[in-house]
């Protein structure tokens, strides 16, 4: 077996981080296990939570915003489907937006004791949030069997709209990840984050709504607009409104902040041990 | 070949002292900065002050392939700030470390245990922290559970664990690693018995087999016991560096001298009020057999002069022995009596065979008629016990804060042949 040699220097002590991520690509794997095992143990429901939370959000949406405000949805879509797409991803973005926030504090036991590239810790935290999305995309093609909807090929976009989705909570998760570490008073403001965006993104309506106003500009600038409004384009086919310009700010502004989050990460990693 | 090269290692610390609350919160931040942006000063009664602390400074030393290396100093010498930046989990401020070989560090028994989880689902996790791959994991994995002896709980959470299988499945998995260079940190001081004999006999056949071991103790029985090569560390610098005898030998002599006397010329400079003030607080040991040090057999005088400046008082002193983290182990109290102004002095004995080893802070307090305490001076002598054993293959902790020799008397009865 070859040696290996590590050199430790200060304010450099890696040179060969990204070789030593993919080294450790079997702990990321058992991290991220460990995080989908634990999640449902001890739990009388399990698995079923994943179903249950997006289950009831859709119906208090379709009641509230279709029943009761009457809102007009995408004409051809039936209004729960359209909720239902909305939710499923943008529930997958919350999660993994939280757990990526919060998986260094979480893991600080590991922080303090063994060295492994820092950024296994945000990758691992994705993990479980993938599980719901995959029970939730279940309830969807459900729901969309009772519709007797049938998708097109537009589905084939759905892996695009997910991996936009994954950059988009690492983008934004891995800066608050890197803050919380030194103030722990902005883990605070996550839930408050999720529960704005939530309203602030089309989820429980339609972009039709709003793409007539004179603000439409500024509210495309929402990256999560052109991936919500995607994922549902390429899950209930033409018919659901998805204006393209939206995916073009999302990509811009997803790539620009991932950059800048990871750079961020990795300046900071090396003192996260003192922080802690 | 040298394995391990260290050039000129520090790590510098900025503490902050700010008065008032701890803690930062973005809040502090914040206003902090408003304040600074506006050209404002902080007032007063917040000021922050920096203090420097130096964990470790210069340290230069080679380690050379199939060592086996003990590390000692008191707490708050350098330590585990050295072992840290040789597991990289903290930069050095300044200097270099080179490294040949594949590490595993071992700062703590199972690093990344999830209490929710199986003993079987622990073992990868700890194994991969640890750096292990799965395919080793599963090779070893037999060998692990044997070794750990947890055969019948392999399915049960280790929640319900007792300590000592938590420990004993700890180890077990860093026992089986198979790395180059293994740096481990005080994990012998847990366990039982039985199981940390079999620990050391497992390091020291891994280090048979030409493997270069870092191990830092309290214990230098262990040490000695294990180590061919130590190095002293004292106040973040390396004081000494080679055979483990030689090595011990210096710091024994020097820890003793911790700070076994404290005295005052005059009154004026002296602790304490306008009723009493203290002279002096010795620690007299008395060393038998030429020790230069003390150690669990050394029978100490403790010594305490002070002036008294009441014309007349029923007065009596009492003494405080505390273990390093404030608890106290004892109290002892002087008969009561009426002094006039001058010097009172007294002592007190502490017999050998009494005290565990570890460190000790003694402080006194003058109390008047049996109720008012006059002073107590707190921060009286500091003073460090060294472990002595004889006739024991145990090299563990020894439990409790006294280590009296007290009658064990025992019979070997016949037993009557079973039917």
């Amino acid at each position: 077996m070859k040696v290996q040699e590590v050199e430790i220097k200060a304010g450099r002590s890696e040179r060969h981080y990204w070789r030593d991520l993919w080294r450790n690509r079997e702990l990321l794997y058992i991290l991220s296990m460990r995080d989908v095992s634990v999640r449902y143990k001890q739990t009388a429901l399990g698995a079923a939570w994943g179903l249950i939370r997006p289950l009831t959000t859709m119906l208090i949406m379709v009641f509230v915003f279709s029943k009761v405000a009457k809102l007009q949805g995408d004409p051809g879509v039936p209004y729960p489907l359209m909720v239902l797409g909305g939710i499923t991803i943008w529930t997958f973005f919350s999660t993994a937006f939280t757990q990526v926030s919060n998986s260094v504090t979480l893991n600080s036991n590991l922080v303090t004791k063994v060295y492994f590239p820092r950024l296994i810790m945000p990758l691992s935290s994705i993990a479980v949030s993938f599980i719901d999305f995959l029970v939730s995309l279940g309830l969807f093609i459900i729901l969309a069997a009772w519709y007797r909807f049938m998708p097109d090929w537009h589905l084939l976009f759905v892996p695009l709209f997910m991996i936009l989705a994954v950059l988009a909570s690492f983008a934004f998760g891995l800066f608050f990840a890197v803050v919380n570490v030194r103030f722990r008073d902005i883990g605070q403001l996550i839930p408050f984050i999720v529960q704005v965006g939530f309203y602030a993104c089309p989820i429980a309506y339609s972009s039709r709504l709003v793409a007539g106003e004179r603000w439409y500009s500024i509210y495309m600038l929402n990256p999560m607009v052109g991936i919500i409004d995607g994922f549902r384009w390429s899950l209930l086919g033409g018919k659901a409104y998805f204006n393209p310009q939206s995916l073009v700010y999302s990509v811009a502004i997803v790539l620009i902040c991932l950059l800048l989050s990871v750079y961020f990460f990795r300046k900071r990693e090396n003192s996260f041990v003192d922080d802690i | 070949m040298s394995v391990i090269t260290v050039e000129n290692i520090s790590k510098h610390y900025i503490i902050d002292h700010k008065r008032g609350k701890g803690g930062t919160t973005l809040r502090d931040m914040v206003s902090e900065n408003l304040r600074s942006w506006f050209g404002k000063k902080r007032p007063d009664d917040e000021e922050v002050t920096h203090e420097e602390f130096w964990a470790l400074r210069d340290v230069n030393f080679n380690i050379e392939q199939g060592d086996r290396v003990g590390i000692v100093g008191h707490n708050g010498a350098g330590k585990s700030t050295l072992l840290k930046i040789l597991s990289r989990i903290i930069e050095p401020t300044t200097g270099s470390v080179k490294i040949r070989g594949r590490v595993a560090s071992l700062l703590e028994v199972g690093t990344g245990f999830h209490p929710e989880l199986t003993g079987r689902e622990n073992i990868f996790l700890n194994g991969s922290l640890l750096g292990m791959s799965r395919n080793e994991i599963r090779r070893q994995f037999d060998a692990i559970v044997d070794f750990a002896g947890v055969e019948k709980f392999l399915d049960t959470p280790v929640k319900r664990y007792s300590s000592g299988m938590y420990v004993r499945l700890g180890f077990a998995i860093s026992a089986h690693l198979d790395p180059e260079i293994m740096i481990v940190d005080e994990v012998l001081a847990v366990g039982d018995a039985e199981f940390q004999k079999k620990s050391l006999g497992k390091m020291r056949d891994n280090s048979a087999s030409g493997r270069t071991i870092l191990f830092v103790s309290h214990n230098l029985t262990a040490v000695q016991a294990l180590c061919n090569k130590t190095l002293y560390f004292e106040k973040g610098q390396l004081l000494e560096n080679g055979e483990t005898n030689a090595v011990i030998a210096t710091y024994l002599s020097k820890v003793s001298r911790t700070r076994l006397c404290r005295s005052w010329d005059t009154p004026e400079e002296a602790p304490g009020n306008d009723q009493v003030r203290i002279k002096r607080i010795e620690l007299i040991p008395e060393y038998q057999d030429k020790l230069t040090h003390i150690d669990v057999r050394t029978p100490m005088r403790v010594r305490f002069e002070f002036w008294n400046m009441m014309d007349s008082a029923n007065l009596n002193l009492s003494m405080h022995l505390n273990s390093l983290t404030g608890e106290c182990i004892f109290n002892v109290g002087s008969k009561s009596q009426p002094y006039g102004k001058g010097l009172v002095t007294g002592e007190c004995t502490i017999p050998g065979y009494f005290l565990n080893d570890g460190s000790y802070t003694i402080s006194m307090m003058i109390v008047k008629d049996t109720v008012t305490p006059l002073y107590h001076m707190e921060e009286g002598l500091t003073f460090d016990v060294e472990d002595y054993r004889e006739g024991v293959a145990w090299y563990g902790k020894w439990p409790g804060y006294v280590r009296p020799q007290f009658q064990f008397h025992m019979d070997s009865l016949v037993a009557e042949p079973v039917k």
